[in-house]
């Protein structure tokens, strides 16, 4: 087999080309960032295209790692910005002192590990568990909406230690080198790009490998992989993890690069938002849930400058005819008609996974 | 902890219980009976709330001498409203996905979101209420330390009313018969003449319209906007999760359960600590029984 068919292969170029060409030298830096804002929730696509599109496992929880990602890094920015001085916020809800649970967060080392295991080690536990009881599908998918209910009324209930409704903003700084100034910005956005192709990559590495097959046989016929004698509670377990780390390093540039993070972009509906950008893009395709983030962030942010009323209307419209009629997304139109043009059939692999388990 | 305060604190729970029951009985036969998952359900509720709003409405102008009994017709208006919206619903595009549970989640979160906007544009984003029916005001004093509202108290007794019409209509008509049998073998009830097509449509239409009472219900204690439905929605899926999906009595038992740890735990503890905490144990719960508390015993 080839690495990458042509339709592959044309669209990594494609958004290479987008991503460290033609964005960068067109665009000022408010729409440069705002690009930023999108390549966030496009890493937490590539996870959900692993877990959901190959896994078969829908999360309506990505909010969870996406947040908790967001969140540590945002502990680590603000304690750098307040310096010598407790954060405002907690000023403001008077508590006196640091809680024991922020002060490694002083270290910059520290909390990028944190970011990349916690959120990993706290969704392979839970979902190994869950997995091991054979419970998943549409429950899987409502505990990890209950999840993130949870983790959102307990953010916003303890205002004193994670800053409320009103989240925690206002960072300056990354170990003494100023974040605020476009010149950082457009070096983050650089980082960004490059870390989202290595997540690319890895994402494209594990669908490609025999892991890959294992994990799309799960998905179609789970019994007869258990019979085979596979532990699929624990290929299933190690997709969702992937994606919730990919997720958390969302989160974790969101907050860097955003200079915000809300126990909104935590909560149900930020984490259904984060499934339809996958949904649109295909949840077969890497690059397609790169381009769904992409374009369908762009249109949130057109239509809510342009027509504010509108947003949800087409939204919700485009929610439901994507997954009615293009269950497979743009990728799965553009695959659709290069293989209608050359006279093939679709394959077996990317077609509708007809009959997903509940 | 006194004894009044004991009892005022079951009320409540009761309370709280028989609006989680009105909310999940609906959706516990759309998703328990048919497997579908309408996460537009709380949306359905809101438009019954909005339907009472606007027969309350046309009550105060027109016949502002029947406002009295509005309510009981705007109970009814509710139901038929939401019944006929669910109908064409499930005619419109939700048949198409039966074989896909998981995209009927997403697609009817898009539909949740377009009636959000849609109610937002016609009543706008401010909470619209109703005026209260003259004799469901105040209380009852049963003694000195213990009052019960009038229209919680009228709540309870419909909700009764509601569950056991929903009982007879399940298992007592042939049309509750042609449900169940389709729940259980759909191409066996197809070979004995039964129009599976029509049987989906109405039980989807029941559920919703279930909702809708749900809605004209909820103007009696709060008022509506257009995010009313998202609040609830997740509550009562918790219920209809937690029971076990397959039995209705489930539903019964886990919203009692639910209502009344809620109520004494936000008595105990803060209210978002209170969710937190029941959140985490029905998580928990779900873990060790993963079919919830009644299960149907039924081969996968």
């Amino acid at each position: 087999m080839r690495w990458l068919s042509k339709g592959e292969l044309f669209g990594y170029l494609s958004l290479a080309a987008l991503l460290f060409l033609v964005f960068p030298l067109t665009l000022d830096p408010f729409r440069l960032n705002l690009i930023s804002k999108y390549l966030c929730f496009a890493l937490v696509g590539v996870g959900i295209v692993l877990a959901w599109g190959y896994g078969g496992i829908l999360s309506l929880g990505q909010g969870i790692f996406f947040g908790t990602g967001g969140y540590l890094m945002a502990m680590f920015l603000k304690l750098e910005a307040s310096g010598k001085e407790l954060p405002d916020f907690m000023v403001w809800s008077s508590t006196e002192t640091l809680p024991w649970w922020w002060e490694p967060f002083h270290n910059f080392f520290f909390t990028i590990l944190s970011i990349l295991v916690i959120p990993a080690l706290f969704a392979f536990v839970l979902s190994y568990l869950v997995f091991k009881k054979r419970v998943g599908g549409v429950y899987f998918a409502i505990v990890t909406l209950a999840l993130a209910l949870t983790l959102t009324v307990l953010l916003v209930g303890q205002q004193g230690y994670t800053g409320g409704a009103n989240g925690i903003t206002d960072f300056r700084s990354v170990m003494g080198w100023d974040i605020t100034s476009d010149e950082s910005k457009r070096v983050l956005y650089f980082i960004h790009v490059v870390l989202l192709f290595a997540v690319m990559g890895i994402g494209a590495y594990i669908i490609k490998s025999r892991l890959g097959k294992i994990l799309i046989a799960i998905r179609d016929r789970e019994d007869r992989v258990r019979f085979s004698g596979y532990d699929t509670a624990m290929f299933k377990a190690f997709a969702f993890t992937v994606g919730a780390l990919f997720a958390a390093l969302g989160g974790a540039m969101y907050s860097l690069q955003v200079g915000l993070i809300t126990p909104t972009l935590v909560g149900a509906v930020a984490s259904i938002e984060m499934i339809i950008y996958v949904a649109v893009g295909g949840r077969l395709s890497i690059v397609g849930a790169v381009y769904g983030a992409l374009l369908v962030g762009f249109a949130k942010s057109m239509f809510s400058e342009n027509f504010p009323t509108l947003w949800l209307f087409f939204f919700g419209g485009l929610f439901i005819f994507v997954v009615v009629f293009m269950p497979n997304g743009l990728a799965g139109v553009l695959d659709r008609f290069s293989a209608r043009k050359k006279g093939q059939r679709e394959s077996g692999l990317n077609a509708v996974p007809e009959r997903t388990k509940a | 902890m006194s004894f009044d305060i004991a009892v005022m604190q079951i009320f409540n729970g009761i309370s709280l219980f028989t609006i989680l029951v009105l909310m999940a009985l609906g959706l516990a036969i759309v998703f328990g009976l048919m497997g579908v998952i309408n996460m537009a359900h709380g949306e359905l509720m809101a438009l019954g709330a909005y339907v009472t709003y606007m027969v309350a409405h046309v009550f105060e102008r027109h016949l502002p001498s029947l406002m009295g009994v509005y309510l009981f017709f705007a109970i009814i208006m509710a139901f038929l409203v939401t019944f006929a919206f669910g109908w064409i619903l499930e005619r419109g595009f939700i048949r198409f996905l039966y074989k896909r549970p998981l995209d009927t989640m997403l697609a009817t979160w898009g539909l949740s979101l377009v009636l959000q906007q849609a109610y937002r544009s016609i009543f706008g984003a401010q909470e619209v209420s109703v005026p209260m029916t003259k004799w469901l005001t105040g209380a009852w004093d049963m003694t000195e330390g213990i009052q019960i509202p009038l229209n919680r108290l009228f709540i309870v007794g419909l909700t009764i009313l509601v569950s056991l019409g929903v009982y007879y209509l399940l298992f007592k008509t042939r049309w509750g018969l042609r449900i169940r049998a389709v729940t259980q073998n759909r191409a066996m009830s197809g070979a004995a003449g039964i129009n599976t097509n029509r049987v989906d449509a109405m039980t989807f239409a029941l559920g919703s319209g279930l909702a809708g009472i749900a809605g004209a219900v909820f103007t009696m204690i709060g008022s509506t906007n257009p995010l009313t439905g998202q609040l609830y929605i997740v509550d009562s899926f918790i219920v209809v999760v937690f029971g076990g999906v397959a039995s209705l009595l489930g539903t019964f038992v886990s919203g009692f359960a639910i209502a009344q740890a809620q109520t004494t735990l936000e008595f105990l503890l803060s209210g978002s600590m209170a969710k937190v905490a029941i959140l985490l144990m029905v998580i928990v719960v779900l873990y060790f029984r993963p079919n919830g508390l009644f299960a149907a015993r039924v081969r996968q």
